[in-house]
């Protein structure tokens, strides 16, 4: 039986397209489709870069000799004349987790195969996460601009303050940009019924996923940056 | 894989609320070791539901769970090594700190808070 398949397959591919050929030929590990695993695989790799940033981050708050500024203070915000205490981190927060609540919504809508519903979920998502790029540019010129904060120093406390902030929340914005130009690709796929041709509404969860992790990595840092 | 909506429209509200108990221990100034537990448990919890339900990962394979999740336990130990040596720069430098504050005292120029008292028993 199987020697009766492998003689009707085609030809082995050469040059580039047998290295993918030959990498690809081994026997299947996890049952899941392939973009899958590997967008699992990526947001390992990622879990690792942005874990070596934390890490480097403790190191220097508990090596530095200066008090740290507080981020209770730092990242407090006049509202109504009286200052809240992280008031943008905690907006910031609750716009990511509903960005992530509504793509856990269009995966599963994308799956029932009800293409308007992943679509308009989808921008939904790719809209709160650029609301939240928004807000992190103005938390980032209010530093930068008024309180003074820069890599190499600032007139709170210790100098490695501005370099951690900046080197974590900047590579974390950077995913949510990436993650929203993402988004609007696939959700723009998605509503000209590209997925419906293929036959499959995979790429939606894989998508998916990534934002989740984009959602995942801002937990840790709301946790060890603003709170700690 | 078929959930109905409303398990994601629970584990929203979930994140919600530790989010702002997560917010709350920072409102009220909690501090020290309670601080710390309160914030690191918030964090976990959050984690979990996010990779667990949103992500998925609850239905996969055990093949699948293992190969990603296990790996960054490796990072235990990175924070392992980088809080020992943090502490010992910490150290080091609290050390060399003293000696140069104290040189200059020795030669009769230091610090001008400290000499009257060393005059004055």
């Amino acid at each position: 039986m199987s020697q009766d398949s492998s003689a009707t397959l085609p030809a082995v591919p050469e040059g580039l397209q047998g290295v993918t050929a030959d990498w690809s030929a081994d026997k299947q590990a996890f049952p899941v489709p392939w973009g899958k695993a590997m967008m699992w695989i990526f947001l390992l790799s990622d879990t690792f870069i942005f874990s070596c940033f934390l890490i480097s981050y403790m190191n220097v708050r508990m090596s530095t000799t200066t008090p740290w500024p507080n981020p209770s203070e730092v990242f407090s915000l006049t509202v109504f004349g009286t200052a809240v205490p992280l008031f943008l981190i905690a907006i910031m927060t609750m716009i990511l987790i509903t960005s992530s609540g509504t793509m856990a919504m269009a995966v599963n809508y994308g799956y029932r195969r009800d293409r308007t519903k992943t679509a308009l979920l989808m921008f939904a998502t790719a809209l709160l996460g650029l609301s939240f790029v928004g807000m992190q540019a103005f938390e980032w010129s209010k530093l930068i601009l008024e309180e003074g904060v820069r890599p190499w120093g600032n007139p709170m406390g210790a100098a490695q303050f501005g370099s951690a902030f900046f080197m974590i929340t900047g590579f974390h914005g950077l995913h949510v940009s990436c993650g929203v130009i993402y988004l609007s690709v696939v959700a723009t796929r998605v509503l000209n019924g590209f997925y419906e041709r293929k036959g499959t509404y995979e790429t939606v969860e894989v998508a998916g996923l990534y934002w989740h992790f984009v959602d995942l990595v801002w937990v840790f840092i709301f946790a060890f940056f603003y709170l700690w | 894989m078929q959930h109905p909506i409303k398990i994601y429209l629970w584990i929203w509200l979930l994140l919600f609320v530790f989010s702002t108990f997560s917010y709350l221990v920072d409102f009220f100034r909690l501090q020290g070791y309670l601080r710390w537990t309160l914030i690191i448990i918030f964090m976990l919890l959050k984690a979990g539901f996010i990779v667990a339900i949103f992500m998925h990962m609850a239905w996969e394979r055990l093949a699948l769970k293992l190969a990603i999740l296990v790996p960054p336990l490796a990072l235990l130990v990175l924070v392992g090594l980088m809080a020992i040596e943090g502490d010992y720069t910490f150290v080091t430098r609290l050390q060399s700190f003293v000696h140069e504050v104290q040189k200059p005292s020795a030669h009769g120029g230091g610090h001008a808070a400290e000499e009257p008292a060393a005059e004055h028993p």
